[in-house]
């Protein structure tokens, strides 16, 4: 009998992980999170250029539970996929692939399916596959939102229509959520928000208000 | 599930005593009278003296008069009706200004929060890395509108014990009143209101082998102070509701059997580990290293998380606590590592041990091969630490 909040198979990849560890001669590798502020994923890749397949991957992580079961499902469910194909492994996949993932935890889990995803985006740049930057759009700023989860309920902010406006201007994206600043998740989900929006190329600042006060 | 858990989260809760609840059946199943007043039925006359010598015996740890020393529903109730209690009383008469820290306990934080919002000014004093208020930036925090400091005995997760007769002597002198929650510390660590001017002192019975659910709070006599649980006349007027007459007996036998002898075993246990866990690398210690609480070890492991030592502590059969935001119900670090300057990262990787009662010699070095075990696994697949 078990009462912890994470199911058997969770358990099973946090206790044996697969596909653990660093590939020294990768063909692309990325780290997503930061020490800073909580977990970090790397994901590292062998990549057959004929074939555009993943031939080998391997991770390493600095985070919980779910943080280190989705790094193991998610390299097995990406091992000898095309880079396409291992492009649209979702997080909703690799948490079915672990029978459910608490709501609370996707913050910590989706990190490692972000981390697959630059990997693949880094390959792609070191073999010229990358178009021209593009400035950012409305669109793009909406796009990433999407990933942007309310631990509340395990739903992204804008379905969940936490997000009540957004701007962009000159670099400068303001946010306004329909949240008040003591909220339990106020300050997580700031920061995840800033996380998603300020990698882009040219966004200069971001700017998280509480409208909910 | 027949290994047995070597439980290490004392200051999350303890076990009760078998000696505490033989202590409290009667008055559940014979003595069930509520405390009647001096001429009421004899079953309620047994009641109320079993009350007041439950209230006697607290007192006394803490030299206190039973008069001054009012029965709640534990810490958080105690530490709400200290703060929201002197506020209601002195607001409008003297000042809406607060001086606390930054790393005391929820029902303190938020206690203070909740009169913010009320229109009440709050000042965070500064502290040391280990977590000790700054006595010169205390002194210069007060002013002529500060109704109240409310800095801590202990602190719930790094252990470090404020120096309360030097904040006492400052508020005393400034004439200001002062709150210590001393949940953590008493009575292990003793506490004499005689000689330490505090004004209201928040305590409970959970964290001594007693039960849930009953704390108490002493109010100096002649403390400015509203009564705002509203009810009968109990507890001197000071809180209504029915007594929890088993509930403070329970609480008065879990005082009597705090012994220092105890408490020293404890310490050296805290001892001993800590220097344990020393020997891991890149591992340090949270909080003071001799001013803190005798059952409190806490040490940060670089690059490995908290939540996740936890499991597999707990896969080995330990329970622990961390001060992770992954861990937290907030997806916050620890407020407390990061009132102190601690960075995410030291409060990604910190681990509480608290010591108890029921904790034995060799539960310290069987927690110490399990900690280092868990580190060297997860280190081994961190991306942190390689060069």
């Amino acid at each position: 009998m078990s009462t912890l909040p994470y199911s058997e198979l969770v358990m099973k990849h946090f206790k044996d992980p697969h596909n653990v560890g660093r590939i020294e001669d990768a063909d692309a590798k990325a780290i997503e999170g930061s020490p800073a502020c909580g977990d970090m994923v790397a994901v590292y890749l062998k990549v057959d250029e004929a074939e555009q397949r993943i031939t080998d991957i391997k991770f390493e992580s600095y985070g919980c539970a779910s943080n280190i079961a989705t790094g193991s499902i998610i390299t097995d469910l990406a091992k000898g996929k095309t880079l396409d194909e291992a492009r649209e492994i979702s997080w909703q996949q690799a948490s079915d692939a672990l029978g459910g993932l608490p709501p609370i935890k996707v913050h910590c889990s989706v990190l490692a399916v972000d981390a697959l995803k630059s990997a693949i985006q880094n390959y792609e740049e070191r073999h010229g596959l990358v178009k021209e930057q593009v400035p950012t759009t409305l669109e793009e700023v909406h796009r990433r939102l999407k990933h942007v989860v309310n631990p509340a309920v395990g739903l992204d902010i804008i379905r969940t229509k936490v997000v009540a406006d957004v701007k962009l201007e000159d670099g400068v994206v303001q946010i306004d959520l329909d949240l008040p600043s003591d909220h339990q998740f106020a300050n997580a989900i700031r920061d995840e928000i800033i996380e998603k929006i300020e990698p882009l190329w040219d966004i200069r600042q971001v700017n998280v208000t509480f409208r909910g006060d | 599930m027949a290994q047995q858990t070597v439980y290490l989260d004392n200051a999350a809760a303890t076990r009760l005593d078998e000696r505490v609840l033989e202590a409290m059946t009667p008055y559940y199943l014979d003595v069930y009278a509520v405390a009647t007043s001096q001429f009421g039925y004899s079953l309620g006359l047994q009641a109320k003296e079993a009350l007041e010598t439950a209230r006697a015996t607290i007192a006394q740890r803490l030299n206190a008069s039973p008069d001054e020393f009012v029965f709640t529903s534990g810490d958080t109730e105690s530490s709400n009706m200290a703060i929201k209690g002197v506020a209601l009383a002195l607001g409008e008469k003297k000042g809406r200004h607060i001086v606390t820290t930054a790393i005391e306990d929820f029902p303190v934080l938020y206690s203070v929060r909740s009169l913010e919002r009320l229109g009440f000014t709050v000042t965070n004093v500064a502290l040391d890395e280990y977590g000790r208020v700054d006595l010169d930036a205390l002194r210069a925090a007060i002013r002529p509108d500060t109704i109240l400091v409310s800095i801590q005995a202990a602190n719930q997760e790094i252990g470090t014990l404020q120096d309360l007769p030097a904040i006492a002597a400052i508020t005393r002198e400034r004439g200001v009143l002062l709150h210590t929650d001393a949940s953590h510390s008493f009575p292990r660590v003793p506490l004499d209101v005689q000689r330490v001017p505090v004004d209201l002192v928040t305590v409970t019975a959970h964290l001594i082998h007693g039960p849930r659910g009953v704390g108490g709070l002493y109010i100096r006599d002649k403390t400015p102070f509203v009564k705002w649980m509203d009810g009968g006349f109990q507890e001197n007027n000071r809180r209504g509701g029915v007594e929890n007459i088993p509930g403070a007996v329970g609480f008065a036998r879990a005082v009597e059997l705090v012994t220092a002898e105890e408490t020293q075993r404890l310490q050296r246990y805290r001892d001993r580990l800590t220097a344990q866990l020393l020997q891991i690398a890149d591992s340090r210690v949270n909080g003071h290293p001799t001013e803190r609480l005798p059952q409190n070890a806490n040490v940060s492991f670089r690059f490995v998380e908290g939540e996740s030592v936890l499991l597999h502590l707990d896969l080995r059969g330990f329970a622990v606590s961390t001060g992770s935001a992954c861990f937290s119900r907030s997806l916050e670090g620890s407020h407390v590592i990061l009132g102190i300057g601690g960075d995410h990262e030291r409060a990604h990787g910190s681990v509480r041990f608290t010591f108890g009662r029921y904790n034995r010699d060799e539960d310290v070095p069987a927690v110490a091969t399990a900690m280092a075990e868990v580190v060297t696994k997860l280190r081994a697949i961190s991306p942190l630490g390689k060069e």
